[in-house]
Protein backbone atom coordinates (compact mmCIF):
# COMPACT_ATOMS: atom_id res chain seq x y z
CA UNK A 1 0.00 0.00 0.00
CA UNK A 2 2.77 2.56 0.81
CA UNK A 3 4.44 1.34 -2.06
CA UNK A 4 1.86 2.18 -4.55
CA UNK A 5 1.20 5.20 -3.05
CA UNK A 6 5.00 6.47 -3.60
CA UNK A 7 4.72 5.13 -6.96
CA UNK A 8 1.57 7.53 -7.50
CA UNK A 9 3.18 10.32 -6.13
CA UNK A 10 6.54 9.68 -8.40
CA UNK A 11 4.43 8.94 -11.76
CA UNK A 12 2.71 12.42 -10.73
CA UNK A 13 5.85 14.34 -10.49
CA UNK A 14 7.51 12.49 -13.19
CA UNK A 15 4.39 12.75 -15.78
CA UNK A 16 0.99 14.96 -16.03
CA UNK A 17 1.88 16.59 -12.72
CA UNK A 18 4.97 18.76 -14.08
CA UNK A 19 3.16 20.08 -17.24
CA UNK A 20 0.62 21.51 -14.78
CA UNK A 21 3.45 23.01 -12.57
CA UNK A 22 5.19 24.72 -15.84
CA UNK A 23 2.20 25.89 -16.58
CA UNK A 24 2.09 27.74 -12.84
CA UNK A 25 5.85 28.85 -13.24
CA UNK A 26 4.78 31.04 -16.14
CA UNK A 27 3.16 33.29 -13.77
CA UNK A 28 6.84 34.20 -12.40
CA UNK A 29 10.28 34.33 -14.21
CA UNK A 30 11.74 34.16 -11.05
CA UNK A 31 9.82 31.64 -8.12
CA UNK A 32 11.76 31.24 -5.10
CA UNK A 33 9.93 28.49 -4.17
CA UNK A 34 8.78 25.51 -6.57
CA UNK A 35 6.16 22.96 -4.55
CA UNK A 36 5.69 19.69 -7.09
CA UNK A 37 3.56 17.05 -6.41
CA UNK A 38 3.81 17.33 -2.32
CA UNK A 39 1.96 15.23 -0.32
CA UNK A 40 2.09 15.19 3.54
CA UNK A 41 0.70 12.23 5.87
CA UNK A 42 0.53 11.98 9.25
CA UNK A 43 1.21 8.39 9.89
CA UNK A 44 -1.80 6.74 6.73
CA UNK A 45 -4.25 9.70 7.01
CA UNK A 46 -3.06 12.35 4.38
CA UNK A 47 -2.96 16.16 4.95
CA UNK A 48 -2.60 17.55 1.71
CA UNK A 49 -2.02 15.58 -1.51
CA UNK A 50 -0.81 16.07 -4.75
CA UNK A 51 -0.08 20.37 -4.30
CA UNK A 52 2.34 22.31 -7.11
CA UNK A 53 2.36 25.74 -6.69
CA UNK A 54 5.26 28.39 -6.97
CA UNK A 55 6.01 31.47 -5.15
CA UNK A 56 7.81 34.32 -6.55
CA UNK A 57 10.05 36.46 -5.10
CA UNK A 58 9.33 39.56 -3.16
CA UNK A 59 5.41 38.88 -3.61
CA UNK A 60 3.38 38.33 -0.80
CA UNK A 61 1.05 35.19 -1.43
CA UNK A 62 -1.68 34.20 0.77
CA UNK A 63 -3.18 30.95 1.23
CA UNK A 64 -6.81 30.90 2.10
CA UNK A 65 -8.98 28.15 2.61
CA UNK A 66 -11.53 27.02 5.46
CA UNK A 67 -9.91 25.23 8.64
CA UNK A 68 -8.59 21.83 8.62
CA UNK A 69 -7.96 21.74 4.55
CA UNK A 70 -4.33 21.79 5.12
CA UNK A 71 -3.03 25.31 5.26
CA UNK A 72 -0.51 25.49 7.69
CA UNK A 73 0.98 21.71 7.17
CA UNK A 74 1.74 22.87 3.54
CA UNK A 75 3.55 26.13 4.97
CA UNK A 76 5.50 24.08 7.63
CA UNK A 77 6.37 21.71 4.94
CA UNK A 78 8.23 24.30 2.94
CA UNK A 79 11.04 25.02 5.83
CA UNK A 80 10.43 20.94 7.16
CA UNK A 81 9.08 22.56 10.37
CA UNK A 82 7.35 19.16 9.57
CA UNK A 83 9.99 17.47 10.40
CA UNK A 84 9.39 17.89 14.42
CA UNK A 85 6.14 16.50 14.24
CA UNK A 86 6.26 12.23 14.79
CA UNK A 87 4.83 10.54 11.97
CA UNK A 88 4.57 13.30 9.37
CA UNK A 89 5.84 11.93 6.27
CA UNK A 90 6.44 14.12 3.09
CA UNK A 91 6.32 12.90 -0.60
CA UNK A 92 6.95 15.15 -3.53
CA UNK A 93 9.41 18.00 -3.76
CA UNK A 94 9.98 21.31 -2.93
CA UNK A 95 12.41 23.32 -4.28
CA UNK A 96 14.00 26.05 -2.84
CA UNK A 97 15.86 28.10 -5.63
CA UNK A 98 15.94 25.11 -7.30
CA UNK A 99 17.44 22.67 -4.63
CA UNK A 100 15.04 19.99 -3.15
CA UNK A 101 14.83 20.66 0.27
CA UNK A 102 14.16 17.27 1.45
CA UNK A 103 17.31 15.89 0.13
CA UNK A 104 19.74 14.11 1.85
CA UNK A 105 21.96 17.23 0.92
CA UNK A 106 19.94 19.73 3.19
CA UNK A 107 20.74 20.38 6.87
CA UNK A 108 17.26 21.53 8.01
CA UNK A 109 18.47 23.72 10.57
CA UNK A 110 20.50 25.92 7.78
CA UNK A 111 17.44 25.68 5.68
CA UNK A 112 15.46 26.93 8.46
CA UNK A 113 17.70 30.23 8.91
CA UNK A 114 16.86 30.81 5.21
CA UNK A 115 13.35 30.42 5.25
CA UNK A 116 12.20 31.81 8.74
CA UNK A 117 8.10 31.69 10.32
CA UNK A 118 6.32 33.66 12.67
CA UNK A 119 3.55 31.64 13.85
CA UNK A 120 0.04 31.84 15.19
CA UNK A 121 0.24 33.24 18.97
CA UNK A 122 2.75 35.61 19.56
CA UNK A 123 5.49 33.31 21.15
CA UNK A 124 8.54 35.29 22.21
CA UNK A 125 11.15 33.71 24.45
CA UNK A 126 10.72 34.34 28.41
CA UNK A 127 13.71 36.77 28.10
CA UNK A 128 14.28 40.37 27.19
CA UNK A 129 13.12 42.09 23.80
CA UNK A 130 16.51 42.54 23.03
CA UNK A 131 17.66 38.70 23.61
CA UNK A 132 14.69 37.86 21.77
CA UNK A 133 15.49 39.37 18.40
CA UNK A 134 19.50 38.55 18.97
CA UNK A 135 18.61 34.90 19.84
CA UNK A 136 18.92 34.03 16.15
CA UNK A 137 21.64 35.80 15.58
CA UNK A 138 23.34 33.95 18.18
CA UNK A 139 22.38 30.61 17.88
CA UNK A 140 23.78 30.46 14.02
CA UNK A 141 27.05 31.32 15.28
CA UNK A 142 27.47 34.58 13.79
CA UNK A 143 30.58 36.38 15.44
CA UNK A 144 29.46 40.16 15.59
CA UNK A 145 30.64 42.98 17.93
CA UNK A 146 28.81 44.37 20.36
CA UNK A 147 28.22 47.43 17.65
CA UNK A 148 27.01 45.47 14.96
CA UNK A 149 24.37 43.05 17.23
CA UNK A 150 22.99 45.94 18.73
CA UNK A 151 22.56 47.38 14.97
CA UNK A 152 21.03 44.26 13.30
CA UNK A 153 18.65 44.04 16.23
CA UNK A 154 17.95 47.73 16.21
CA UNK A 155 17.37 47.09 12.16
CA UNK A 156 15.24 44.21 13.02
CA UNK A 157 12.95 46.13 15.12
CA UNK A 158 12.46 49.54 12.67
CA UNK A 159 11.69 46.87 9.75
CA UNK A 160 8.99 45.36 12.35
CA UNK A 161 7.46 48.52 13.01
CA UNK A 162 8.38 48.29 16.97
CA UNK A 163 11.86 50.35 17.07
CA UNK A 164 9.67 53.55 18.46
CA UNK A 165 8.14 51.35 21.35
CA UNK A 166 10.23 49.61 22.68
CA UNK A 167 14.21 51.78 21.86
CA UNK A 168 14.13 52.95 25.70
CA UNK A 169 13.68 49.43 27.43
CA UNK A 170 15.29 47.18 25.09
CA UNK A 171 16.34 45.22 28.49
CA UNK A 172 12.50 44.99 29.69
CA UNK A 173 10.95 41.36 29.56
CA UNK A 174 9.37 40.52 25.96
CA UNK A 175 5.84 39.66 28.34
CA UNK A 176 5.47 43.24 29.48
CA UNK A 177 4.66 43.87 25.70
CA UNK A 178 1.10 43.85 24.40
CA UNK A 179 -0.57 40.67 22.42
CA UNK A 180 0.72 42.73 19.02
CA UNK A 181 3.57 44.51 19.93
CA UNK A 182 4.82 40.59 20.57
CA UNK A 183 3.56 38.96 17.84
CA UNK A 184 5.85 42.48 15.81
CA UNK A 185 8.84 41.02 18.00
CA UNK A 186 8.42 37.63 16.57
CA UNK A 187 8.34 39.27 13.29
CA UNK A 188 11.78 40.91 14.14
CA UNK A 189 13.24 38.20 15.48
CA UNK A 190 12.53 36.05 12.45
CA UNK A 191 13.60 38.96 10.22
CA UNK A 192 17.11 39.63 12.16
CA UNK A 193 18.24 36.41 10.76
CA UNK A 194 18.07 37.95 7.26
CA UNK A 195 16.04 35.02 5.86
CA UNK A 196 15.01 34.74 2.29
CA UNK A 197 11.44 33.72 2.69
CA UNK A 198 9.06 34.55 5.42
CA UNK A 199 6.74 32.30 6.78
CA UNK A 200 3.19 33.58 8.72
CA UNK A 201 0.62 30.99 9.79
CA UNK A 202 -1.98 33.17 10.57
CA UNK A 203 -0.54 36.02 12.22
CA UNK A 204 -2.88 37.84 13.42
CA UNK A 205 -5.79 35.85 14.21
CA UNK A 206 -5.28 36.19 17.74
CA UNK A 207 -4.78 40.07 18.06
CA UNK A 208 -7.24 43.10 17.73
CA UNK A 209 -7.98 45.46 14.31
CA UNK A 210 -5.85 47.91 14.81
CA UNK A 211 -2.63 45.48 16.03
CA UNK A 212 -3.79 43.48 12.78
CA UNK A 213 -3.62 46.43 10.77
CA UNK A 214 -0.48 47.59 12.10
CA UNK A 215 1.13 44.30 10.97
CA UNK A 216 -0.40 44.22 7.24
CA UNK A 217 1.03 47.34 7.02
CA UNK A 218 4.52 46.58 8.11
CA UNK A 219 4.09 42.94 5.25
CA UNK A 220 3.92 45.28 2.85
CA UNK A 221 6.89 47.78 3.46
CA UNK A 222 9.02 44.82 3.81
CA UNK A 223 8.01 43.32 0.83
CA UNK A 224 10.62 44.60 -1.10
CA UNK A 225 13.60 42.79 0.56
CA UNK A 226 11.14 39.56 1.36
CA UNK A 227 9.32 36.39 0.02
CA UNK A 228 6.24 36.53 2.02
CA UNK A 229 4.05 33.28 2.54
CA UNK A 230 0.84 34.13 5.05
CA UNK A 231 -1.52 32.10 5.93
CA UNK A 232 -5.08 33.34 6.76
CA UNK A 233 -8.33 32.27 6.97
CA UNK A 234 -9.25 35.82 7.01
CA UNK A 235 -10.29 36.37 2.95
CA UNK A 236 -9.97 40.10 3.69
CA UNK A 237 -6.52 40.08 5.02
CA UNK A 238 -6.03 38.14 1.90
CA UNK A 239 -7.58 41.06 -0.10
CA UNK A 240 -5.51 43.19 1.48
CA UNK A 241 -1.99 42.32 1.36
CA UNK A 242 -1.16 39.94 -1.01
CA UNK A 243 -0.28 39.35 -4.98
CA UNK A 244 -1.02 36.02 -5.19
CA UNK A 245 -3.81 33.90 -3.76
CA UNK A 246 -3.70 30.26 -3.77
CA UNK A 247 -6.98 29.01 -2.28
CA UNK A 248 -7.21 25.36 -0.44
CA UNK A 249 -10.15 23.20 0.48
CA UNK A 250 -10.50 19.76 1.96
CA UNK A 251 -11.82 16.79 -0.76
CA UNK A 252 -14.70 14.58 0.53
CA UNK A 253 -12.14 12.28 2.29
CA UNK A 254 -10.90 15.56 4.39
CA UNK A 255 -7.58 15.58 2.33
CA UNK A 256 -6.16 19.53 1.90
CA UNK A 257 -5.69 20.01 -2.26
CA UNK A 258 -4.69 23.33 -4.00
CA UNK A 259 -8.10 24.52 -6.18
CA UNK A 260 -7.45 27.66 -7.22
CA UNK A 261 -4.39 29.84 -7.62
CA UNK A 262 -3.49 33.48 -9.25
CA UNK A 263 -3.28 37.09 -9.09
CA UNK A 264 -5.10 38.08 -5.65
CA UNK A 265 -7.29 40.12 -8.21
CA UNK A 266 -8.50 37.30 -10.31
CA UNK A 267 -9.10 34.98 -7.43
CA UNK A 268 -11.62 37.20 -6.02
CA UNK A 269 -13.29 39.02 -8.95
CA UNK A 270 -12.65 36.01 -11.45
CA UNK A 271 -12.30 32.61 -9.52
CA UNK A 272 -11.87 29.74 -12.12
CA UNK A 273 -13.28 27.19 -9.45
CA UNK A 274 -16.87 27.31 -7.96
CA UNK A 275 -15.35 26.18 -4.77
CA UNK A 276 -13.32 29.07 -4.44
CA UNK A 277 -16.37 31.40 -5.74
CA UNK A 278 -18.62 30.03 -2.87
CA UNK A 279 -16.11 30.35 -0.26
CA UNK A 280 -15.47 33.91 -1.11
CA UNK A 281 -19.34 34.21 -0.57
CA UNK A 282 -19.33 32.74 2.48
CA UNK A 283 -20.91 29.90 1.28
CA UNK A 284 -18.24 27.41 2.76
CA UNK A 285 -15.84 27.60 5.52
CA UNK B 1 -41.98 10.81 49.21
CA UNK B 2 -40.48 13.67 46.85
CA UNK B 3 -39.08 15.43 49.71
CA UNK B 4 -38.18 13.08 51.90
CA UNK B 5 -35.59 12.16 49.12
CA UNK B 6 -34.77 15.44 48.90
CA UNK B 7 -33.98 15.59 52.16
CA UNK B 8 -32.03 12.38 52.38
CA UNK B 9 -29.95 13.53 49.19
CA UNK B 10 -29.39 16.93 51.02
CA UNK B 11 -28.07 15.39 54.12
CA UNK B 12 -25.72 13.07 52.31
CA UNK B 13 -24.34 15.58 50.32
CA UNK B 14 -23.46 17.81 53.62
CA UNK B 15 -21.86 14.36 55.05
CA UNK B 16 -19.92 13.68 52.49
CA UNK B 17 -18.52 17.43 52.30
CA UNK B 18 -17.84 17.16 55.65
CA UNK B 19 -16.29 13.89 55.64
CA UNK B 20 -13.64 16.12 52.82
CA UNK B 21 -13.29 18.85 55.16
CA UNK B 22 -12.24 16.44 57.86
CA UNK B 23 -9.47 14.89 55.71
CA UNK B 24 -7.96 18.31 54.59
CA UNK B 25 -8.08 19.17 58.44
CA UNK B 26 -5.84 16.42 59.32
CA UNK B 27 -2.68 17.64 58.01
CA UNK B 28 -3.35 20.94 58.79
CA UNK B 29 -4.13 19.83 62.43
CA UNK B 30 -0.79 17.35 62.50
CA UNK B 31 1.07 20.40 61.82
CA UNK B 32 -0.11 22.71 64.34
CA UNK B 33 0.05 20.21 66.74
CA UNK B 34 3.97 19.27 65.96
CA UNK B 35 4.63 22.61 65.97
CA UNK B 36 2.80 23.63 69.22
CA UNK B 37 4.46 20.11 71.07
CA UNK B 38 7.99 21.30 69.72
CA UNK B 39 7.50 25.02 71.09
CA UNK B 40 5.97 23.83 74.13
CA UNK B 41 8.93 21.26 75.23
CA UNK B 42 11.71 23.88 73.85
CA UNK B 43 10.36 26.31 75.92
CA UNK B 44 11.55 24.25 79.25
CA UNK B 45 14.46 23.91 77.01
CA UNK B 46 15.89 27.65 76.53
CA UNK B 47 14.55 28.47 80.63
CA UNK B 48 18.15 25.96 81.33
CA UNK B 49 19.67 27.20 78.05
CA UNK B 50 20.20 30.74 76.19
CA UNK B 51 19.34 31.02 72.91
CA UNK B 52 22.55 33.10 72.41
CA UNK B 53 24.27 29.63 73.18
CA UNK B 54 22.04 27.36 71.69
CA UNK B 55 22.87 29.18 68.04
CA UNK B 56 26.01 30.44 68.56
CA UNK B 57 27.84 27.39 70.33
CA UNK B 58 30.32 25.40 69.00
CA UNK B 59 30.18 22.40 71.28
CA UNK B 60 27.33 19.96 71.10
CA UNK B 61 27.99 17.70 74.44
CA UNK B 62 24.61 17.32 75.83
CA UNK B 63 25.23 13.40 76.43
CA UNK B 64 28.24 14.34 78.44
CA UNK B 65 28.97 15.08 82.08
CA UNK B 66 30.12 18.72 80.68
CA UNK B 67 27.24 19.78 78.95
CA UNK B 68 27.24 22.25 76.25
CA UNK B 69 24.15 23.76 73.99
CA UNK B 70 25.82 24.85 70.69
CA UNK B 71 23.87 23.99 67.76
CA UNK B 72 26.28 24.93 64.92
CA UNK B 73 28.15 21.31 65.13
CA UNK B 74 25.01 19.84 63.98
CA UNK B 75 23.81 22.34 62.40
CA UNK B 76 27.21 22.50 60.35
CA UNK B 77 26.90 18.32 60.03
CA UNK B 78 23.51 19.09 58.40
CA UNK B 79 23.91 21.99 55.79
CA UNK B 80 27.42 20.13 54.75
CA UNK B 81 25.93 16.54 54.05
CA UNK B 82 22.73 18.81 52.46
CA UNK B 83 25.39 20.76 49.71
CA UNK B 84 27.01 17.33 48.88
CA UNK B 85 23.76 15.84 48.44
CA UNK B 86 22.75 19.08 46.39
CA UNK B 87 25.80 19.18 44.62
CA UNK B 88 25.76 15.32 43.45
CA UNK B 89 21.72 15.49 42.89
CA UNK B 90 21.19 18.47 40.85
CA UNK B 91 23.75 18.11 37.54
CA UNK B 92 22.54 14.49 38.08
CA UNK B 93 19.30 15.27 37.91
CA UNK B 94 19.06 17.87 35.53
CA UNK B 95 20.68 16.13 33.49
CA UNK B 96 18.32 12.87 33.68
CA UNK B 97 15.08 15.72 33.35
CA UNK B 98 16.59 16.83 30.09
CA UNK B 99 16.63 13.78 28.78
CA UNK B 100 13.72 12.16 30.10
CA UNK B 101 11.66 15.73 28.94
CA UNK B 102 13.25 16.58 25.36
CA UNK B 103 15.60 13.86 24.13
CA UNK B 104 14.16 9.98 25.25
CA UNK B 105 11.02 9.00 23.47
CA UNK B 106 8.09 7.65 24.15
CA UNK B 107 9.07 4.32 25.41
CA UNK B 108 12.09 5.03 26.98
CA UNK B 109 10.77 8.12 29.03
CA UNK B 110 7.79 5.39 30.22
CA UNK B 111 10.60 3.31 31.33
CA UNK B 112 13.51 5.31 32.97
CA UNK B 113 10.73 7.80 34.95
CA UNK B 114 9.32 5.04 37.06
CA UNK B 115 12.74 3.57 37.47
CA UNK B 116 13.94 7.10 38.51
CA UNK B 117 11.05 7.83 41.13
CA UNK B 118 11.42 4.28 42.28
CA UNK B 119 14.65 5.40 43.91
CA UNK B 120 13.00 7.40 46.74
CA UNK B 121 10.56 4.92 47.54
CA UNK B 122 13.63 2.64 48.50
CA UNK B 123 13.43 2.55 52.37
CA UNK B 124 16.30 4.92 53.59
CA UNK B 125 17.42 2.85 56.20
CA UNK B 126 18.66 0.27 53.14
CA UNK B 127 20.36 3.37 51.26
CA UNK B 128 21.85 3.61 54.85
CA UNK B 129 24.04 0.46 55.13
CA UNK B 130 24.86 0.34 51.78
CA UNK B 131 26.47 3.53 52.18
CA UNK B 132 28.07 1.71 55.06
CA UNK B 133 28.65 -1.66 53.99
CA UNK B 134 29.37 -0.76 50.26
CA UNK B 135 30.04 3.02 49.36
CA UNK B 136 32.54 3.79 52.09
CA UNK B 137 34.36 0.65 52.10
CA UNK B 138 34.18 -0.54 48.17
CA UNK B 139 34.19 2.58 46.43
CA UNK B 140 34.73 5.94 48.14
CA UNK B 141 38.32 4.05 49.84
CA UNK B 142 39.54 3.26 46.56
CA UNK B 143 39.94 6.91 46.05
CA UNK B 144 40.12 8.69 49.69
CA UNK B 145 42.00 5.58 51.63
CA UNK B 146 42.17 7.61 54.80
CA UNK B 147 38.23 8.34 54.68
CA UNK B 148 36.96 6.83 57.83
CA UNK B 149 34.39 4.07 58.27
CA UNK B 150 31.70 6.85 59.09
CA UNK B 151 32.17 10.12 57.01
CA UNK B 152 30.17 12.90 56.04
CA UNK B 153 31.27 12.28 52.11
CA UNK B 154 29.38 9.23 51.84
CA UNK B 155 26.41 10.28 53.48
CA UNK B 156 25.92 13.03 51.37
CA UNK B 157 26.55 11.32 47.67
CA UNK B 158 23.67 8.67 49.53
CA UNK B 159 20.91 11.20 50.30
CA UNK B 160 22.04 12.84 46.86
CA UNK B 161 20.79 9.21 45.37
CA UNK B 162 17.68 9.58 47.53
CA UNK B 163 16.77 13.45 46.28
CA UNK B 164 17.56 12.61 43.01
CA UNK B 165 14.45 11.42 41.80
CA UNK B 166 12.72 14.88 43.00
CA UNK B 167 15.40 17.03 41.08
CA UNK B 168 14.90 15.02 37.80
CA UNK B 169 11.36 14.66 38.58
CA UNK B 170 9.84 17.93 39.01
CA UNK B 171 12.43 19.64 36.49
CA UNK B 172 11.17 17.09 34.28
CA UNK B 173 7.80 18.28 34.75
CA UNK B 174 8.58 21.93 34.18
CA UNK B 175 10.47 21.35 30.87
CA UNK B 176 7.29 19.54 29.34
CA UNK B 177 5.04 22.35 30.57
CA UNK B 178 7.26 25.01 28.62
CA UNK B 179 4.67 25.36 25.64
CA UNK B 180 5.31 23.92 22.39
CA UNK B 181 5.51 27.27 20.67
CA UNK B 182 8.71 28.05 22.00
CA UNK B 183 10.45 25.01 21.42
CA UNK B 184 8.89 25.43 17.57
CA UNK B 185 9.95 29.16 17.70
CA UNK B 186 13.18 28.18 18.28
CA UNK B 187 13.95 25.80 15.71
CA UNK B 188 12.52 28.52 13.18
CA UNK B 189 15.25 30.86 13.87
CA UNK B 190 17.51 28.00 13.16
CA UNK B 191 18.61 27.00 16.29
CA UNK B 192 20.13 22.72 17.20
CA UNK B 193 18.23 20.87 19.22
CA UNK B 194 20.89 21.19 22.12
CA UNK B 195 20.52 25.06 21.63
CA UNK B 196 16.90 24.96 22.06
CA UNK B 197 17.69 22.56 25.16
CA UNK B 198 19.72 24.51 26.57
CA UNK B 199 19.08 28.09 25.43
CA UNK B 200 15.15 27.96 25.56
CA UNK B 201 13.83 25.23 27.46
CA UNK B 202 16.36 25.46 30.15
CA UNK B 203 15.97 29.32 30.90
CA UNK B 204 11.96 28.81 30.47
CA UNK B 205 11.82 26.34 32.93
CA UNK B 206 14.21 27.84 35.12
CA UNK B 207 11.41 28.55 38.20
CA UNK B 208 10.63 24.85 38.21
CA UNK B 209 14.10 23.59 38.37
CA UNK B 210 15.20 26.13 40.77
CA UNK B 211 11.92 25.02 43.16
CA UNK B 212 13.07 21.31 42.88
CA UNK B 213 16.36 22.15 43.82
CA UNK B 214 15.29 23.60 47.13
CA UNK B 215 12.69 20.73 47.85
CA UNK B 216 15.50 18.60 47.39
CA UNK B 217 17.50 20.54 49.42
CA UNK B 218 15.02 20.53 52.62
CA UNK B 219 14.07 17.15 52.40
CA UNK B 220 18.14 16.25 52.48
CA UNK B 221 18.36 18.17 55.47
CA UNK B 222 15.75 16.04 57.15
CA UNK B 223 16.60 12.45 56.23
CA UNK B 224 17.48 10.84 59.02
CA UNK B 225 18.53 6.91 58.67
CA UNK B 226 21.40 7.61 56.47
CA UNK B 227 22.90 10.30 58.20
CA UNK B 228 22.24 8.26 61.66
CA UNK B 229 23.94 4.61 60.38
CA UNK B 230 26.47 6.29 57.66
CA UNK B 231 27.45 9.56 59.29
CA UNK B 232 28.37 8.17 63.05
CA UNK B 233 27.47 9.76 66.07
CA UNK B 234 30.22 12.21 66.70
CA UNK B 235 29.02 16.02 66.93
CA UNK B 236 32.07 17.88 66.15
CA UNK B 237 32.41 21.19 64.45
CA UNK B 238 34.69 19.92 61.63
CA UNK B 239 35.12 20.90 58.02
CA UNK B 240 36.35 17.55 56.97
CA UNK B 241 33.86 15.35 55.08
CA UNK B 242 36.20 12.48 55.56
CA UNK B 243 35.29 12.42 59.40
CA UNK B 244 32.11 11.22 61.13
CA UNK B 245 29.45 13.59 61.51
CA UNK B 246 26.32 14.10 63.77
CA UNK B 247 23.48 15.74 61.66
CA UNK B 248 20.24 17.94 63.87
CA UNK B 249 18.19 14.14 62.78
CA UNK B 250 20.80 11.93 63.27
CA UNK B 251 21.21 13.42 66.96
CA UNK B 252 17.35 13.04 67.39
CA UNK B 253 17.18 9.47 66.59
CA UNK B 254 20.28 8.69 68.69
CA UNK B 255 18.05 10.37 71.80
CA UNK B 256 15.08 9.48 71.08
CA UNK B 257 15.73 5.29 70.73
CA UNK B 258 17.90 5.52 73.68
CA UNK B 259 16.39 6.24 77.32
CA UNK B 260 16.24 9.57 77.85
CA UNK B 261 14.16 10.61 80.44
CA UNK B 262 11.15 12.57 80.65
CA UNK B 263 11.98 15.93 81.65
CA UNK B 264 15.76 16.42 81.58
CA UNK B 265 17.72 18.40 79.75
CA UNK B 266 18.80 15.54 77.38
CA UNK B 267 14.84 15.01 76.60
CA UNK B 268 14.02 18.79 76.07
CA UNK B 269 16.97 19.32 73.79
CA UNK B 270 15.23 16.76 71.42
CA UNK B 271 12.49 18.94 70.57
CA UNK B 272 14.59 22.23 70.86
CA UNK B 273 16.45 20.93 67.61
CA UNK B 274 13.18 19.35 65.87
CA UNK B 275 11.88 23.18 66.20
CA UNK B 276 15.30 24.83 64.96
CA UNK B 277 15.22 21.90 61.92
CA UNK B 278 11.24 22.19 61.45
CA UNK B 279 11.71 25.85 61.06
CA UNK B 280 14.44 26.11 58.84
CA UNK B 281 12.91 23.40 56.16
CA UNK B 282 9.44 25.55 56.25
CA UNK B 283 11.55 28.59 55.78
CA UNK B 284 13.04 26.81 53.00
CA UNK B 285 10.21 25.52 51.52
CA UNK B 286 8.42 29.22 51.75
CA UNK B 287 11.76 30.51 49.49
CA UNK B 288 10.83 27.49 47.36
CA UNK B 289 7.04 28.82 46.61
CA UNK B 290 8.68 32.75 46.79
CA UNK B 291 11.17 31.81 44.01
CA UNK B 292 8.12 29.45 41.76
CA UNK B 293 5.79 32.73 42.28
CA UNK B 294 8.24 35.48 41.42
CA UNK B 295 9.62 33.81 38.55
CA UNK B 296 6.61 32.46 37.30
CA UNK B 297 5.95 33.10 33.71
CA UNK B 298 2.80 34.14 32.06
CA UNK B 299 2.57 31.75 29.57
Amino acid sequence: MNEDTAMNTLEMVTSGRVEEAVEHRTAFDDAIIQVRGLSVRYNARYAIKDISIDFGRNQITAIIGPSGCGKSTLLRSLNRMNDLIPGAVVEGKVLYRGIDVYSKEVDPVALRSRIGMVFQRPNPFPMSIFDNVAFGLRVNGIKLSKDELYRKVKEALEKAALWEEVKDRLDAHAYSLSGGQQQRLCIARALAVEPEVLLLDEPTVSLDPISTAKIEELLISIKKDYTIIIVTHNMLQAARVSDYTAVMMPDENLVGRLIEFGPTKEVFTRPRDRRTEAYIAGRIG
Amino acid sequence: MASKSIYRRRLINRIVQSAFLFASLVSTAALVVIFFTLTAESMSFFTNVSVIEFLTGTKWTVLFADKHFGILPLLNATLITSAIAVAFATPVGLAAAIYMSEYAGKRARNLIKPVVETLSGIPTVVYGYFALYFVTPQVLRGLIPDLGIHNALAVGLMIGVLILPIVASLSDDAMRSVPEDLRLAAYSLGARKYQVVLKVIVPAALSGIVASVILAFARAMGETMIAAIAGGFRPILSFDVREAMQTMPSYIAQVATGDAPHGTIEYQSLFAVGLFLLLITAALNFIGIRVVRRWEIRY
